[in-house]
């Protein structure tokens, strides 16, 4: 009785913060509150941001089993992505978190910070196995938070048919130059040059990233002639008409849905897409994005965490390490990925994804370059960094500011 | 002494009420009776200080102290007097903001009013097949908010909107409605102006059926044209339920959120963001929130609309008097 009106007065008191303003997050925060962990010691919360599998669902099934091979019933909510931090973060507050907790990389260092999570010293997970540089987005202060359950990254979907009107070979696409020369010979052919997403969200950031690390900047230095350069190639494609004016509004999936019209030579998306692909009804490719004078460039990685939360009763982690084990096991990151259509965080998992559908090649390879968003210890600077970045590439391409004015701005609303 | 009791003494000179309570023969006598009246006064009581008082609370408290993740979670923020005040009016974000809402709401208000009231009249006059178009024009303020938004955004997109489409075929340049800092916040105006002028088309048209029509025959009857029946009896008369229309237009107005989120999220560059907007953003829009500033904006919100309120009292009270 206490825990919920004092859970009502909490939630009802973040709602107020938008006072007047909204009430679809009246709605979205009003129903919230999930499962309370301290209820029953034989039952084990787990939130997770897949709402769109449901009870019957394979990945509700493998939840199950896992808790019953650990001798435990297993309480699962589902959140939509951008509500979970909140929620974490609000159950945290109330000492109600969930026992396992399957965040987005990018929110394991802030939940770290706020000190909602436990050390894989104190919850003893077993992260050897995941690769390094994905390893790493779930890392800060040397200490690691989780361990990665999948990862998507971004690439360059090509549309095999408007190439070969234009005459683009695709082995000559190696470094920005070649790609956009290649994307003038499709404007000329009068198709559609490249659709991305540069929208003033998080996604936005997801998207500039590549080019951003593929031109050399760091994070660090927004204003760094490399920044600018990458910023640059953008507004350049907008003023010449290879890219569209829409992407400055473009989510990822508005963005997949130009492209999917069949005009454009390229989209910029994600791993997430190929189911997509598949039914596009042409014939598609995929290439890593190229980097400023060559290579690939690193993309960020995408995809979620398997996190255990602090809990008052400390007893628990030894059965949450079991549940953790069993949904991070070979077997079972098999069957979760590719209902994900995700690429596995290890290698033994990505061998066997390749067996089974080599199509998957570029984005395993793709994945191996990318890099966590705050990895490099970043940890809580990112979003910072990236709420500016998302900002200067919306005023660069609007137009309402030079590449390089909107660079510096951010990087002075940095400090 | 329950305040109830002596409430009416307040209210000068209106209608029956004063002659029913005006001598104040019976007190309560204090026992059963008065606790009865504790006992009703107590769901209401408890009402609104659960869902009024203390969120209203917590939301200055929250724009008083210095918020982090951390001490969120841990509950330890220190107290920082105005700082998150400062903060907002030190951001460049502030001065487009206001501006913004400033312009935002009064584009919006004259817009719907005019439009709503024109619609009234038109109304009004009680031709064949009205009542269905009156219907019709109802149905912007039926459709979720979410629905008209979105839809919104596809007519305006740049690319493959509608909008741009029409014009291309008269011969004019497309326009960037949505991705342009000179055209978002017009866009934006647009259709929040097509949502809003249903409700003001209700209100005005049922504060034209309280006019009595004999006014109109003896107008007409002294020669007064169509024209002069409007400024003269029509606007005049309609004066009371016009000032509760616009009072409301502009609370509404003033927090409207999901159609800016929705269509341009308050950007490109900041172009088309108001303090709503910035309040969702500081909070919510971001890994990290900053519930501190965030909570400042909405309290500005909150002073805005209860200043504009008390204005429509004082307006309320004198016109009474007169």
């Amino acid at each position: 009785m206490n825990s919920s009106s004092r859970r009502r007065r909490l939630t009802a008191a973040a709602l107020t913060a938008l006072a007047v303003a909204t009430t679809a997050t009246a709605c979205g925060s009003g129903s919230g509150g999930g499962g309370s962990s301290a209820a029953d010691s034989g039952t084990y919360t787990i939130w997770d941001p897949y709402p769109q599998f449901d009870k019957s669902s394979a990945w509700a099934k493998l939840l199950d089993g896992c808790g019953t091979q650990a001798g435990v019933k297993i309480k699962r909510t589902a959140y939509d992505t951008s509500d979970l931090s909140n929620k974490a973060l609000l159950a945290a507050q109330q000492d109600n978190s969930a026992d396992v907790l399957i965040v987005d990389n990018p929110v394991v260092s802030t939940l770290a910070e706020a000190g909602v999570l436990t050390t894989t010293d104190d919850n003893k997970l077993d992260t050897s196995k995941a690769e390094a540089n994905l390893v790493a987005a779930g890392q800060t202060g040397g200490k690691t938070y989780g361990t990665p359950i999948g990862a998507n990254t971004l690439a360059l979907y090509y549309n095999k048919e408007v190439l070969k009107e234009a005459g683009v070979d695709t082995a000559s696409i190696k470094d920005w130059k070649s790609l956009t020369a290649a994307l003038e010979k499709v404007k000329k052919a009068g198709k559609k040059g490249i659709t991305f997403s540069a929208i003033g969200t998080e996604e936005g950031s997801f998207q500039f990233l590549p080019w951003f690390w593929g031109s050399g900047a760091k994070l660090t230095e927004l204003d760094s002639a490399q920044a600018v350069s990458a910023l640059t190639l953008w507004k350049d494609w907008l003023d010449k008409g290879y890219a569209p004016n829409s992407v400055i509004n473009n989510t990822q999936t508005t963005s997949w849905q130009e492209f999917a019209s069949g005009d454009y030579a390229f989209a910029e998306n994600g791993t997430w897409q190929l189911a997509a692909a598949e039914k596009a009804g042409f014939d598609y490719g995929v290439l890593p994005i190229p980097g400023a004078a060559g290579g690939s460039a690193a993309a960020p990685t995408g995809g979620e965490f398997v996190t255990v939360p602090v809990q008052g009763d400390t007893d628990r982690y030894a059965t949450t390490r079991k549940l953790v084990t069993c949904l991070t096991s070979t077997e079972n990151l098999y069957d979760t990925d590719t209902t994900l259509s995700y690429v596995a965080p290890t290698t033994e998992v990505q061998d066997k994804q390749l067996a089974a559908n080599p199509a998957l090649k570029p984005w395993i390879d793709a994945v191996k370059a990318a890099k966590g968003r705050t990895s490099d210890d970043l940890g809580t600077k990112y979003p910072k960094i990236s709420e500016q970045m998302w900002k200067a590439v919306q005023s660069a391409l609007s137009g309402s500011q030079s590449p390089k004015d909107a660079l510096a701005a951010a990087q002075s609303a940095v400090k | 002494m329950s305040s109830t009791t002596q409430k009416p003494y307040r209210r000068p000179a209106s209608g029956p009420g004063v002659a029913a309570t005006a001598p104040r023969r019976d007190r309560p006598r204090p026992g059963s009776q008065q606790w009865a009246a504790w006992a009703f006064l107590t769901p209401v009581t408890l009402y609104l200080v659960l869902f009024y008082a203390y969120p209203l609370y917590r939301n200055l408290d929250l724009s008083l102290r210095n918020y982090t993740v951390r001490s969120f979670v841990q509950g330890d923020a220190p107290f920082t007097g105005l700082d998150n005040y400062q903060k907002v009016f030190d951001d460049p974000t502030f001065g487009p903001a206001l501006l913004h809402t400033v312009v935002f709401t009064a584009v919006c208000l004259v817009f719907q009013y005019a439009l709503g009231l024109a619609l009234a009249v038109f109304f009004n006059q009680h031709f064949r097949l009205s009542a269905t178009l009156r219907a019709l024009f109802l149905v912007p303020w039926l459709l979720p908010l979410i629905v008209s938004a979105s839809t919104w955004s596809w007519l305006l997109n740049s690319e493959s909107g509608l909008v741009n489409a029409l014009l291309g075929a008269v011969g004019i340049d497309p326009v960037n409605w949505l991705t342009a800092p000179s055209w978002s916040l017009t866009s934006v105006i647009i259709a929040n102006i097509w949502i809003g002028v249903p409700f003001n088309l209700v209100v005005l048209y049922s504060g034209l059926q309280s006019i009595p029509v004999s006014l109109y025959e003896a107008a007409a009857l002294d020669g007064a044209n169509a024209w002069q029946r409007f400024w003269r009896i029509t606007f005049p008369l309609l004066r009371p339920v016009s000032a509760i229309t616009l009072l409301l237009g502009l609370v509404y107005t003033l927090k409207v959120f999901d159609i800016i989120w929705i269509m341009t999220k308050g950007g490109p560059a900041d172009s088309s963001t108001t303090f709503a907007t910035w309040s969702y953003q500081l909070g919510f829009g971001n890994l990290v929130p900053a519930f501190g500033p965030g909570a400042a904006v909405g309290n500005l919100l909150v002073v805005a609309a209860l200043v504009f309120g008390l204005v429509y009292v004082r307006v309320q009270r004198k016109q009474a008097l007169s």
